[in-house]
């Protein structure tokens, strides 16, 4: 029997799960659809588990189901990978979506449409033609378009985000759809195994320009400067379980039509393509990261860390792609296992973070920093929880980001010294890159750990925050737990990406790294052993907390206050904000970020020797909206002005055109034949 | 020789590492108090005077801010616990500690980023402004020193392939003649830079400043009272003497002991207690000559390590 039925009744359930959020009433509306979102989540979960194990790809096609077309599925063992990490994400974000149901998710459209926009997250991965990709890939696209469009009545923001993403997921769709047209041109086909066949036979060129095409749209989804800008508008206006989704899931998607255009499809290509890949990646990195370390709100620090993840993702799938043009394929082998690690770890940490900032934001009522401090004391477990996840986003050991960046940097560490002299000069440099990028997340989550959570409230609302819902502690709490899990024993889940891996790579006969408690590079010297470290830290806390109760004579600590400078009481006005915690980091890449700081003095009515007021602003604008899109919305208006011109309303002016167009036509025609 | 006999040796040595930094960590910087003083023309305190404030400290009674969480706490014992797990793994005394495969250097950085990451955390915990402003420095320094840092690894591994410490240092054992080599150079005065930013010495930090418009650790630390004041001072002083011991055998590996002989432990414990003795005297004397540099001014510095490390890997890659 096949398990072909697993599939269906996924996407079966998931639509069922879109119209009982859409039919039911308030009260039971999004838990039903809950639940029915896990059954579509465990049904496409099975299905990629059982091609994981098997090795056997399921095809489905159905020529009736969408006419002229058909519907084509396909699931490798690549897209199998992706369907678990959505799944993965997914289950959780909705077990946290009853909780946060009440602020924003149970109206009957956004009930009805986020079980839909999991559906498609879902199914994406296991398209196998063109048609399917692109109309599940659309429909992901308006799903989450409406989500995030939701609390549209609350803030001028939202209207402006969901016009940005709008935008930016549209322009990206047409230029996937133009690379893919060029392809299915060529071929009588369209699906990826026919296409791939055929794909070969083009021209250096075309092939080029079908690559480019893919890279800028699956791009401009993935968050990849220069076509980030909707990131950190759209994720900090969606409900939280949705951002969490974009950010985990669907952003993660965006890197799988990289790897399915240029690896599966095109069957890899030559060094340039894989050098762009590498230098974007480095660029998101570092931009993104710089930005998210001088953020002051948090989902915008998240959205902005998202960038600077997906490019660390993109370094190494880049510097995969050029260690396969130069006939290194272990090295490419390992790079790539590296960036769907990456991947993989990113979905864990950044969703369990952005559904940690959606319990914050419901129990406080704001997400800005500056507005928070002191909820550790309050809220306990939803602090502890979101505390594991910044360390693990912030690569420490023994946690998920740690296992992956030690992968990038062995692949890297070693790419180096494979004499070309592109990689020469790019891989020392991109081994930069992650460096700077990986000091300036210790900075942003730091900041947002420490600021967010830490200290004194600053606001009443963070002062009466209370812990949130058991299902949103809980949802965050898998997250996590997934964190410490993939950190402490990553073997447990390097084979499925190894065999995800596989698929992109088919002349592979060797795992990069061995099936081990230890992480034993194949064919290459190095060597991790993640359990053996965490194992390692836990005996030394132990022995240090005992060898203080050994030596101390008095150990029973005592409450006091804080020392306020002489002063008699502190203030939570005392302590360092969001922004001036990031100061430092401002100065010293102001030119990156162009901070606009203004300082208003008011003084006394009776003297100007005496201050009454002072009024400090300062704002991080992002230098690639104001200096690229600014200019171009610009120049579009001026465009539209002069096209005016051209309509002064006369209909004789109107058939005049017609006439002329008509007359260039047939000349053109007389002079081509 | 049997698996569990070298499982044993191996964890001797370690545990000998271990002791070796805990004790010698207060020590090194007691020295260079005192050498610090007598070029000042001053007598100075004792060279023990660190062990003897950290044996006070822990009779005193702990203290805690009132707003402070569980963070606070932690941070002392995991800084402590996470120098004595790189303690314990990496080359000091012997090339073979246990666990000494999983010595990568790249571990090694992130074990240390991680106790130097909750101690910036624990600096918010109070809710005061002086732990911000040293939080707030802290990890901008040590963000700005992680590309000089990593690409430093990069130009030391090259040679041997590996980032793994014990081969590194086993691979210029065997070859003495690499020891000049430019890309060893080049990197290695990198490496300097790097350790003296990471730990808080002249001219990044000043540890005997309380002045707020320059103190970076003491501000982050400043809550901290009785023992885990002296969990931060050991841990802080102990982390010193591993990044300064991975520099010393890193650049003159000799006497680092290649077998588990009693001899070559106790070889190794001294020439490497000669080695530390010579550079920290070196980097007092630099300090007495030198005054601490602007805070904005430091990005320079670290670009400057940075660059150096770069000249490193590019002369790698070029005489290969």
């Amino acid at each position: 029997m096949t398990a072909g039925w697993l599939v269906v009744a996924g996407a079966t359930t998931g639509v069922a799960a879109g119209a009982v959020g859409a039919a039911l009433p308030r009260r039971w509306r999004f838990t039903s659809a809950a639940l029915l979102v896990w059954l579509a989540c465990a049904f496409e979960a099975a299905a990629a588990v059982h091609v994981m194990a098997t090795g056997r790809h399921i095809v489905l096609h159905s020529a009736t189901l969408i006419p002229i077309t058909g519907v084509d599925i396909e699931l490798n063992q690549l897209g199998a990978l992706f369907v678990l990490l959505v799944a993965g994400v997914a289950i959780p974000a909705t077990l946290h979506g009853i909780g946060y149901a009440r602020h924003g998710l149970d109206s009957r459209l956004a009930a009805g449409t986020f079980p839909l926009f999991v559906t498609c997250l879902l199914l994406v991965p296991a398209a196998g033609s063109v048609a399917t990709f692109m109309g599940l890939w659309e429909l992901m696209a308006l799903t989450s378009l409406v989500l995030v469009l939701i609390n549209h009545g609350r803030s001028e923001a939202t209207r402006s985000a969901a016009t940005w993403y709008a935008v930016f997921t549209h322009g990206g769709a047409v230029l996937i759809l133009v690379a893919w047209l060029i392809l299915t041109a060529h071929t009588k086909g369209q699906t990826f195994p026919e296409l791939s066949a055929h794909a070969r036979e083009l021209a250096p060129a075309v092939r080029g320009l079908v690559f480019l095409l893919a890279l800028v749209g699956f791009g401009s989804k993935a968050g990849v400067v220069p076509f980030h800008v909707w990131l950190p508008k759209a994720h900090p206006e969606a409900p939280s379980p949705v951002s969490a989704l974009m950010s985990g899931a669907m952003v993660a998607l965006g890197v799988y039509g990289i790897i399915l255009v240029g690896d599966v499809v095109l069957g890899r290509g030559p060094s340039w393509w894989w050098l762009t890949v590498l230098v974007l990646g480095a660029g998101s990195a570092l931009f993104g990261s710089i930005h998210a370390a001088s953020s002051t709100d948090m989902k915008r620090l998240l959205a902005y860390s998202t960038t600077d993840n997906i490019g660390l993702a993109l370094i190494a799938l880049g510097a995969s792609g050029f260690f396969e043009s130069t006939r290194h394929p272990l090295l490419a082998a390992l790079a790539l296992v590296a960036s769907l690690t990456l991947i993989l770890n990113h979905a864990a940490f950044k969703a369990a973070l952005f559904l940690s900032a959606g319990s914050v934001q419901v129990a406080t009522g704001s997400r800005d920093l500056d507005q928070l401090g002191g909820l550790l004391r309050r809220m306990p477990q939803t602090g502890t929880l979101f505390l594991v996840s910044a360390a693990a986003i912030a690569a420490l050991p023994p946690l998920n980001g740690f296992v992956g960046e030690w992968l990038l940097f062995q692949s890297l560490l070693h790419g180096a010294a494979i004499g070309s002299t592109a990689g020469d000069v790019a891989i020392p440099l991109a081994l930069s890159a992650m460096a700077l990028t990986a000091g300036l997340t210790v900075v942003a989550f730091v900041k947002a750990a420490g600021i967010g959570f830490l200290g004194r409230p600053r606001s009443v609302g963070a002062d009466d925050a209370v812990e949130v819902a058991v299902t949103m502690r809980l949802a965050v709490g898998l997250l996590a737990g997934a964190c410490v899990v993939l950190g402490v024993v990553p073997f447990l889940v390097l084979p499925a990406v190894e065999r995800a891996a596989g698929v992109a790579l088919p002349g592979l006969t060797r795992a990069p790294v061995s099936r081990g408690v230890e992480l034993q590079l194949v064919g290459l010297r190095g060597l991790l052993a993640p359990a053996a470290v965490a194992g390692g830290l836990v005996v030394a806390v132990g022995a240090v907390v005992g060898l203080r109760r050994v030596l101390a004579r008095r150990p029973a600590p005592n409450v006091a206050e804080a020392w306020g400078c002489g002063r008699q009481f502190q203030t939570a006005r005392m302590q360092y904000t969001a922004v001036s915690f990031a100061e430092p980091v401002q100065r010293v890449f102001d030119d990156v970020l162009r901070p606009v700081q203004d300082l208003d003095v008011s003084h006394a009515a009776e003297s100007r020797y005496f201050v009454e007021s002072l009024t400090f602003h300062n704002s991080v604008d992002d230098a690639v909206e104001r200096w690229l899109y600014e200019r171009i919305i610009r120049a579009a208006r001026r465009w539209g002005q002069a096209a005016r011109l051209l309509q002064p309303g006369s209909v004789h002016r109107y058939l005049a055109y017609g006439l002329g167009a008509v007359v260039v036509v047939f000349a053109s025609l007389a002079v081509v034949r | 020789m049997s698996a569990v006999s070298h499982a044993v040796d191996a964890a001797v040595m370690s545990g000998v590492q271990v002791v070796a930094v805990a004790l010698g960590g207060p020590l090194l910087v007691g020295m260079m108090r005192t050498v610090r003083c007598r070029l000042e023309g001053r007598v100075g305190p004792p060279v023990f005077q660190p062990l003897i404030d950290i044996r006070k400290l822990l009779r005193k009674q702990r203290l805690r801010p009132d707003q402070a969480t569980w963070v606070f706490a932690l941070a002392p014992v995991v800084l402590v616990a996470t120098v004595a797990v790189v303690a314990a793994i990496a080359p000091l005394i012997t090339t073979r500690p246990a666990l000494g495969g999983g010595a990568d250097l790249f571990a090694i950085v992130y074990l240390l980023l991680l106790g130097s990451t909750l101690l910036a955390l624990a600096g918010l915990d109070a809710g005061t402004a002086f732990g911000g402003m040293g939080s707030s420095r802290a990890v901008t320094i040590g963000a700005l020193a992680e590309p000089a840092l990593l690409v430093t690894i990069l130009a030391l591994s090259l040679a041997g392939h590996s980032s793994n410490l014990p081969a590194v240092i086993s691979s210029t054992l065997a070859h003495p003649a690499s020891v000049a080599a430019p890309q060893r150079l080049f990197a290695l005065g990198a490496l300097l830079v790097v350790v003296v930013a990471e730990s808080g010495r002249l001219p990044v930090d000043n540890p005997a400043t309380h002045l707020e418009l320059t103190m970076v650790h003491e501000a982050k630390i400043l809550e901290y009272s009785g023992p885990d004041l002296a969990l931060v001072s050991a841990g802080e002083a102990m982390r010193f003497m591993v990044l300064l011991g991975i520099f010393v055998n890193l650049v003159a590996p000799w006497g680092v002991a290649t077998s588990a002989s009693a001899g070559r432990i106790i070889l190794g414990l001294v020439t490497f207690a000669a080695k530390l003795a010579v550079t920290a005297g070196a980097l007092a004397v630099f300090e007495v000559t030198t005054a601490k540099v602007r805070l904005f001014r430091l990005p320079e510095l670290l670009a400057g390590a940075f660059v150096l490390a770069l000249l490193g890997v590019v002369s790698g890659l070029v005489v290969r």
